[in-house]
């Protein structure tokens, strides 16, 4: 243990410990801008330097690790004054058009400037001195330079977290500045879409690509009728910008707003889920049984799960060779869209024409997703636009909604019923729980055996995790599988999928069924939940998502009477003829930079 | 040789036998070569200044058994030639302070970040290198150099950012701790010392720490090569035994109308004519890795100040926020008061934040620019207004 001062108070901390730390355990506040919990220590923004006794230079809090015997000023007038002009500089090259800006009242550099920079400014405007473009080539998020402070938390985003390091520090000095290869378009480059980096970017350089208008003009259309979906894991993250903590469920009250805004049907993206893993469930068996028994290697294992677009997008750059890998099924929102404008629209009678379709998600690689040309197999645009669940509260806000006070109501039906199975695809490990409830009862007859039917070795918040199930008492069809052990593993977070989708690649491991999602924790850690987000919040948003599961009366995809329905009704049977149509699609290869 | 008051001395560029020195430095002990350094009062060449003899105890001091010792090639502050001309004559002497480094610190692999534009150098410094390496063989020591480009970024001069560049990534600084000592190039312990430190030391092995303690004063054991340009008649390079004051250089070196002096190049000071008797060239004054340059009255010191700001605005790494906004601030700013477009009493905000900077920049590079800034300001403002 290390004893030190800070503003005269006496603090114990465990060696290696940053002054920022320690500061914080006495309740101390020390500003920051470059730090952000999820990522390595840059020290380069200098916002929360402070004062050490007998040092020559003031020292970075973020980066400096505590010594015996510090002597810490955090609020000296050698700090204060220094901090004053690190905002100002941080300023005078930020293009400052707040009311005009989508980060209006969320920017921390605003609030920096709030606490630090008011009257006129000191230093002279910098941004008349470069000339920046505005990138809004990607269909999910905007790239604004003129707005960038240079932090590079962008940048370790998407080296540290993702592996995929689309953006990248670019020049010297003055010229200094986050670019892709070449100064390509974002969306001519690996960019995975996933919006992690604008998870975390403190100003409004990077936004997700709003959506909100349009929704609001075909809400407004009398001709239109609007049905929305919403994802598994934006009911246990939309409170905490609607003024409530990490972690509460706020599932009917989410429900009750979205008709009170004017959507005609509200819906649920669980459903799909649920079908997801019918879908998905019968291919793997399917390719067991090809590969396994029939030795027919024109189908390929392990098989990935393919409901991340993220994930998607990164495999088709990475590692192409891999492609027949990926499960040829839509993800939820994209089977939803493709079923809103066909089974729905002929069960409510609707003009599929006239059905707009709008999706709420954890999630900025849904806009891309929903703009792929694969995506039109309805006929239409499948899913017409893509709200993340910030945009959701802005919406709420826009409305006047006192989202408190709300009576909690239930979803449509039609595509609105569903099953704990469906709500866990929100919560990395999820699909591969799904999938394992409905599988091992489809082989055995018997449910998984696992208390409450909870699979706990696939959950929590471990990078890559792995686990074998063993089957045994299979039914008379599927006794070729008896006795095997069924090898799965899961990943979260693109850098985890890479090390998983490199060890499959080189032969290095021997797996199944692997489940990949593309932001770490899953989706209830993507890139379009609300800010911010870090490993305290996630594990939050975890524990509500399985209490989400636990409160439900149905907990197996194959349970949901609406699955059994659309079945009956329309598709007939899984993988049949109508769902290669509908659910199903194909992956195109990449280039690499 | 015409001396007024200034005392030639020759130790850098003296033709010695390397064998001998090697293996006198290999019969003493680690302890013994790190003392004798310690001893002979040698602090770092490059201009910083830190001794050299703890540097070496220091990474002596760590277990890790890998470690490695760079010589800093990157020669890049502006009016600074001396190693360039050192590496030219006297190669084997930097790869002999490098083995005896790297015997004293238990390292078995030197690298030589040799500056980007001296790459004409390369052929000749590599047939040294061979006849280097076939020599240390004999001596059955176990102990390679190796040379890295750097490729024209003068922030690849600090250390730390040197071995991002060396490692494959871009040229930034790391925040320390931990120091390289600790955790250098390829987060191993790591001495990294200036071309002419390391052929200081193998002097000092070669004729004892005492004869050098006898020269310079109390914080400035020793000579040192200078880099000597601008209003000369005399440009080049001079061995000199430190301690002497501005007056005494300008006397030997000036042209008789000398305005100013940069010391220590572009994030060194500037010292007006009437500082010259007062201020001495070393650490307990202005130190100086080399770069001495002078000016006469015929110089604006707007045009001086406008060209090192111009240059840092263009060097900063860009990574931190004082540097890399802070340079651009202060360029920006004197142009308006010298077009007259924002009042003279701006320069006070941008003394301001030339101080902000040497206490809040993350590296050398940063906390020096208001060095040069300041001293110019102060001691030339009218020049700077109108």
């Amino acid at each position: 243990m290390v004893t030190l001062k800070i503003n005269e108070q006496e603090v114990k901390v465990a060696e290696g410990t940053t002054v920022l730390e320690a500061a914080k355990k006495l309740g101390v506040i020390i500003p920051t801008l470059c730090n952000h919990p999820d990522l390595c220590v840059a020290g380069n923004c200098r916002v929360c330097v402070v004062e050490q006794t007998g040092a020559r230079t003031l020292i970075a809090a973020c980066a400096m690790p505590v010594s015996e015997g510090m002597d810490i000023h955090t609020n000296s007038l050698k700090v204060r004054n220094a901090r004053k002009h690190i905002v100002e500089l941080l300023l005078s090259e930020h293009r400052a058009d707040c009311t005009k800006c989508y980060k209006n009242q969320k920017c921390e550099l605003q609030t920096l400037a709030n606490e630090y920079s008011f009257g006129e400014h000191i230093f002279l405007d910098l941004v008349e001195d470069h000339s920046y473009s505005i990138d809004r080539s990607s269909p999910a998020f905007i790239k604004d330079d003129s707005k960038c402070i240079r932090c590079q938390r962008c940048v370790r985003t998407c080296s540290q977290l993702q592996h995929v390091s689309a953006i990248a520090v670019a020049n010297k000095g003055a010229h200094m500045k986050i670019s892709s290869f070449h100064d390509r378009p974002m969306s001519h480059v690996v960019c995975t879409n996933c919006g992690q980096c604008v998870n975390r970017c403190p100003t409004g350089a990077l936004t997700e690509k709003t959506y909100i208008d349009q929704v609001w003009d075909a809400i407004y259309d009398p001709e239109k009728h609007v049905v929305v979906q919403t994802a598994p894991a934006v009911r246990v993250a939309l409170g905490e910008d609607l003024g409530y903590d990490p972690g509460e469920r706020v599932t009917g009250k989410m429900v009750t707003a979205l008709r009170q805004l004017g959507f005609d049907s509200v819906l649920d993206t669980d459903f799909t889920a649920d079908l997801t893993i019918i879908e998905e469930g019968t291919e793997l068996l399917t390719r067991l049984k090809k590969v396994l028994v029939e030795n027919d290697h024109s189908m390929a294992l392990p098989m990935f799960t393919s409901c991340s677009p993220g994930w998607i997008k990164f495999i088709e750059h990475k590692y192409p060779q891999m492609l027949p890998n990926l499960s040829t099924c839509k993800s939820p929102q994209q089977m939803f869209g493709a079923l809103a404008k066909t089974f729905y629209a002929q069960k409510r009678k609707l003009d599929p024409s006239k059905i707009v379709s709008v999706s709420i998600m954890p999630c900025t690689a849904k806009k891309y997703e929903a703009d792929r040309p694969e995506m039109r197999s309805s006929g239409y645009k499948d899913i017409d636009f893509v709200l993340t669940t910030r945009e959701l509260a802005v919406m709420i806000k826009q409305a006047g909604i006192d989202f408190r006070s709300l009576e909690p109501d239930n979803y449509d039906s039609i595509m609105g019923t569903s099953t704990g199975a469906g709500v866990i695809f929100g919560a990395t490990g999820g699909v591969m729980e799904a999938a394992l409830r409905t599988a091992y009862e489809l082989v055995t007859g018997k449910p998984v055996p696992f208390k409450n039917l909870n699979i706990m070795p696939v959950r929590g918040m471990e990078g890559v995790k792995e686990a074998t199930i063993k089957i045994e008492g299979t039914t008379e069809e599927w006794r070729f599988l008896e006795g095997a052990e069924l090898k799965v593993a899961i990943a979260h977070g693109l850098v985890n999928a890479n090390k998983i989708a490199k060890a499959v690649s080189t032969g290095k491991a021997q797996y199944h069924f692997i489940e990949i999602m593309a932001c770490p924790g899953g989706c209830l850690g993507g890139g379009g939940q609300p800010i911010p987000t870090n490993a305290a919040i996630r594990q939050k948003r975890m524990e509500a998502i399985y209490s989400e599961d636990m409160h439900m009366d149905l907990r197996k995809s194959h349970e949901n009477p609406e699955i059994i329905a659309i079945y009956n009704e329309f598709l007939e049977k899984p993988n049949g003829h109508k769902s290669h149509e509908l659910l199903h699609t194909h992956y195109i290869e990449r280039e690499s930079y | 040789m015409k001396n007024k008051g200034l005392t030639k001395v020759d130790l850098i560029f003296e033709s010695i036998d390397i064998m001998k020195v090697m293996k006198k430095a290999f019969e003493m002990t680690s302890d013994e070569i790190i003392q004798q350094i310690l001893e002979s009062g040698l602090k770092g060449r490059g201009g910083a200044g830190f001794p050299t003899g703890l540097k070496w105890k220091y990474t002596a001091a760590e277990k890790d058994p890998e470690k490695y010792i760079v010589c800093n090639a990157d020669e890049g502050e502006p009016g600074t030639f001396k190693d360039r001309e050192i590496l030219d004559k006297v190669a084997s002497k930097v790869y002999a302070g490098m083995t005896i480094a790297g015997k004293a610190m238990g390292a078995r692999k030197g690298f030589i970040y040799l500056r980007g534009e001296y790459r004409f150098l390369l052929p000749q410094l590599f047939v040294e290198l061979h006849k280097f390496h076939k020599l240390i063989n004999e001596i059955g020591y176990d102990f390679s150099i190796e040379y890295r480009m750097g490729s024209g970024a003068y922030i690849c001069g600090e250390e730390s950012a040197l071995f991002e560049s060396i490692e494959g990534f871009r040229g930034e600084p790391r925040n320390k701790p931990p120091y390289p000592t600790v955790s250098g190039l390829f987060s191993k312990p790591t001495s990294i010392n200036n071309v002419e430190t390391l052929v200081t030391a193998v002097m000092i092995i070669e004729k004892g720490a005492n004869e050098y303690f006898k020269l310079g004063t109390k914080d400035s054991r020793g000579s040192k090569v200078f880099s000597i340009s601008g209003d000369t008649p005399i440009p080049g390079i001079f061995e000199l035994e430190l301690g002497m004051t501005v007056q005494e250089f300008v006397n030997e070196f000036g042209d008789g109308d000398t305005k100013a002096v940069q010391v220590g190049g572009a994030s060194g000071f500037c010292v007006p004519r009437k500082k010259f008797g007062e201020t001495i060239i070393g650490f307990e004054g202005v130190p100086t890795g080399g770069s001495m340059k002078l000016f006469n009255s015929s110089r604006s010191m707007y045009n001086l100040l406008h060209n090192y700001l111009d240059f840092f605005a263009e060097e900063s790494c860009g990574q931190c926020t004082p540097c890399r906004v802070g340079c651009q601030q202060l360029l920006k700013g004197v142009e308006k008061v010298k077009k007259g477009e924002a009042k003279s009493t701006y320069l006070n905000e941008l003394v301001k934040l030339a101080d902000t900077m040497k206490v809040a920049s993350k590296c050398g590079l940063g906390q020096s620019v208001g060095n040069a800034f300041k001293s110019i300001v102060e001691n030339f403002r009218e020049e700077i207004i109108y």
